[in-house]
């Protein structure tokens, strides 16, 4: 006998003694938790997100459509980056008016290339303003998982308020299971020397997400 | 079974003894507990809908559970649909071959590993090992523990019981051995110990052709699996190798991509204390241009099936190994993780251990009594395990034998005789009993337990315990009292 029906046959005796119960799933288990705990507002949606996204050590900013670029260029410029990973997708535009070596990530480019950048700007999925995460799912405007990984310096920007749910169950009725999913909450960390957090051991270290809201002009 | 059991391993109650008379090791492990202890709290507190979250989970994984055969074939399917590949493994020497022969197959002679429990219970570095295969752990907490040649002593932070200065000299002695050597002067200061960590293994992360993992969760309707971590060793072993070979306990399967929002927001607050962890990973199958296009699922059973037949003991399967119980248990936070013998340590090692492995050594024999029976552990826990119940059910069974399964045949065990049960259980009886403040910390689940609290201890202890009195388990305590007749919601189950 192979091992998967000997498994297989050790589970059903194992079930002997348990009833029959053909409950259909969604009908098995009572969700009677919360699908988003508080009541807030749409604005206060966003400060949520910012607050818990800095209580976990993301450094976050705040700006219209129209001052992205530049936004992203002073970015840049003060944490000392001289080239930057670009998703193929990233509207153009973003990084417009950073003074920087662009490099795209091409298939054949390699793990040692991405380890000579400084940076790497993306958009998101969604982010989760109770918990403070953004999520990543691949798409063209935040690219291959290993892009927002190896840099040490990710910038993540997130439109809000289309792109903030409040809660954790909210964010997987609009994620879709098929495609790689990141979930970030603050950067890189560890507590495992003496329960002292440190940031950044095999993460990007620094973590800084971009709010931007339409200023009506976009 | 290889490396399940640490070899020569002492008893419970000796190992405990030794490590209650290690003073470094308590203290660093009384300050753990302590801090995770308090901070779990607040984060739980913030949670209003926590105990029907808590219901949640417990139900999922009973149902998952009760329909396990299910779960797992339309898991295979969802899987292999999805581009990866799953093998079935009955018990650890059948993983380690199965493993073994896919990093054959790429023709690579290492492997970098993220942290995962079900590898460590197979022993898959000692079996990659022998046959000249590098395995390198990529969890600084594991790589200390690596480095030191040591055991992980607790789920979550495996080198809790090692200090700064321990972890500099640790690097400063043993890195270069293995690969790029420590920094010169390092220093003991958290963040540099770290750095040095980052590039020790960057190294190995950028020219790792082969990872291996294991998975907090599996859905079985997607086939999708998911990886819960904080630095991101998870996320580099999971994205950048060729190959990835996941190593996964059969109970792991959640049925429904839903079912993911209960345990995501529970395990990271029941465990690290945070709303959520650093980094999640998910992914099902192969994705074209993005991480490895080669992905293996091994499932294993190694004890599972045996556990599930137990009608008491079965509950021990919901664990999705969040580490709470460990924190707030008082046996644990004197005993240390090594004490218990096992890649499970603390509460959920005490119930989990001896049902994977069976009762028949010394130390599994001792382990249902590793433990105070106060409560704490099942208040904790997030999937409502009911740790002292299953812990009295097992004690019965050291001592009065009866039926089980093992490796899928029903057996009789016959009554652990000889002085070493008795000793064993006397003295870890004496010695929890015998801590004033033990009992305590758990009373309010304590009197809800009190079935299990026997007037006398059972079997062996009976003839110790007949000349003492024990505690005194009263009826109700006081803030239940407060609590009913005061209107408090009361939200334990
Ligand atoms: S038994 Fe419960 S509290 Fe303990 S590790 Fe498992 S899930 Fe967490």
């Amino acid at each position: 006998m192979n091992s998967r029906d000997l498994i297989l046959g050790r589970v059903r005796r194992a079930l002997a003694d348990v009833p029959r119960d053909d409950t259909p799933y969604d009908q098995a288990v009572d969700r009677d938790y919360l699908r988003e705990h508080g009541n807030l507002g749409v604005e206060e949606t966003v400060e949520l997100l910012a607050e818990n996204l800095a209580d976990y050590r993301a450094i976050v900013h705040r700006c219209t459509d129209a001052e992205l670029p530049a936004q992203l260029a002073g970015m840049l410029a003060a944490h000392g980056s001289t080239s930057v990973v670009v998703p193929p997708g990233l509207p153009p535009a973003w990084l417009s008016a950073a003074d920087i070596t662009r490099v795209e990530d091409r298939a054949e480019s390699t793990v040692y290339d991405l380890d000579e950048v400084d940076s790497v700007v993306t958009a998101c999925a969604l982010a989760i303003a109770e918990t403070g995460t953004i999520v990543l799912d691949g798409g063209p405007d935040q690219g291959r998982r290993r892009i927002t990984l190896v840099p040490d310096h990710h910038i993540c920007v997130v439109r809000v308020p289309d792109q903030v749910v409040s809660s954790v169950p909210q964010a997987f009725e609009l994620l879709d299971p098929a495609r790689v999913l990141t979930w970030i909450s603050g950067p890189s960390a560890t507590s495992d020397i003496e329960l002292d957090r440190v940031e950044g051991v095999h993460g990007p270290r620094t973590l800084e997400v971009v709010l931007v809201s339409g200023d009506g002009r976009a | 079974m290889s490396g399940g059991t640490f070899v020569g391993m002492p008893a419970f109650p000796e190992a405990a003894h030794e490590a209650v008379s290690n003073k470094t090791l308590r203290a660093n492990l009384r300050h753990a507990t302590h801090t995770i202890r308090g901070k779990r709290a607040k984060a739980v507190a913030e949670m209003s809908d926590w105990a029907q979250l808590r219901e949640a989970g417990k139900r999922i994984k009973d149902h998952t559970l009760r329909h396990l055969d299910r779960y797992l074939v339309q898991l295979e399917e969802s899987v292999t649909a999805a581009g990866g590949v799953v093998h079935w493994a009955a018990d650890a020497d059948e993983a380690n071959q199965i493993v073994i022969d896919l990093v054959r197959m790429t023709g690579e002679s290492e492997v970098v590993k993220v942290k995962s429990m079900a590898t460590q219970e197979i022993g898959l570095n000692e079996a990659l090992e022998a046959e000249g295969i590098a395995a390198y752990e990529t969890d600084l907490a594991e790589l200390i523990v690596q480095l030191g040649k040591d055991r992980p002593s607790h789920i979550l932070v495996p080198a809790i019981h090692r200090n700064r200065g321990e972890i500099r000299d640790i690097f400063t002695r043993e890195m270069s051995e293995w690969g790029r050597p420590a920094p010169e002067g390092l220093t003991d200061t958290p963040a540099e110990l770290a750095e040095a960590a980052r590039l020790h293994l960057r190294e190995k992360f950028l020219r790792a052709k082969v990872g291996v993992s294991g998975a907090n969760f599996m859905v079985a309707e997607t086939g999708t699996l998911v990886v819960v971590e904080s630095e991101g060793n998870g996320r580099m072993c999971l994205t950048l190798p060729e190959t990835l070979i996941s190593v996964v306990g059969i109970e792991k399967i959640v049925p429904t991509w839903q079912d993911l929002e209960v345990f995501l927001q529970t395990l990271p607050r029941s465990s690290t204390a945070e709303r959520m962890n650093p980094y999640t990973s998910t992914w099902t199958g192969t994705t074209d241009g993005d991480g490895p296009q080669t992905f293996h699922l091994v499932l294993i059973d190694n004890g599972r099936t045996d556990t599930l037949a137990d009608e008491v003991g079965r509950q021990a399967l919901r664990c999705i190994r969040c580490s709470a119980c460990l924190n707030v248990c008082p046996v644990y936070e004197r005993a240390g993780g090594h004490a218990y013998g096992s890649v499970y340590p603390g509460p959920i090692g005490a119930i989990l251990s001896p049902q994977l492995r069976g009762t028949a050594s010394e130390i599994d024999a001792s382990l249902p009594y590793a433990s105070s029976l106060c409560g704490a552990c099942y208040e904790v826990c997030p999937v409502a395990i009911d740790i002292p119940e299953v812990l009295v059910h097992l004690r019965e069974r050291v001592v009065q034998g009866g039926p089980a399964t093992r490796e899928g045949n029903k057996v009789v065990l016959k009554p652990a005789k000889g002085h070493a049960a008795e000793r064993a259980a006397m003295r870890a009886a004496r010695w929890a009993f015998g801590h004033p403040g033990a009992l305590r910390t758990g009373q309010r689940l304590a009197s809800r337990t009190r079935r299990f609290h026997p007037r006398t201890l059972p079997g062996p202890g009976r003839a110790w315990s007949g000349t003492r009195d024990l505690p005194a388990v009263p009826a109700e305590p006081f803030r239940d009292w407060w609590q009913r007749t005061h209107g408090g919601k009361d939200t334990t189950k």
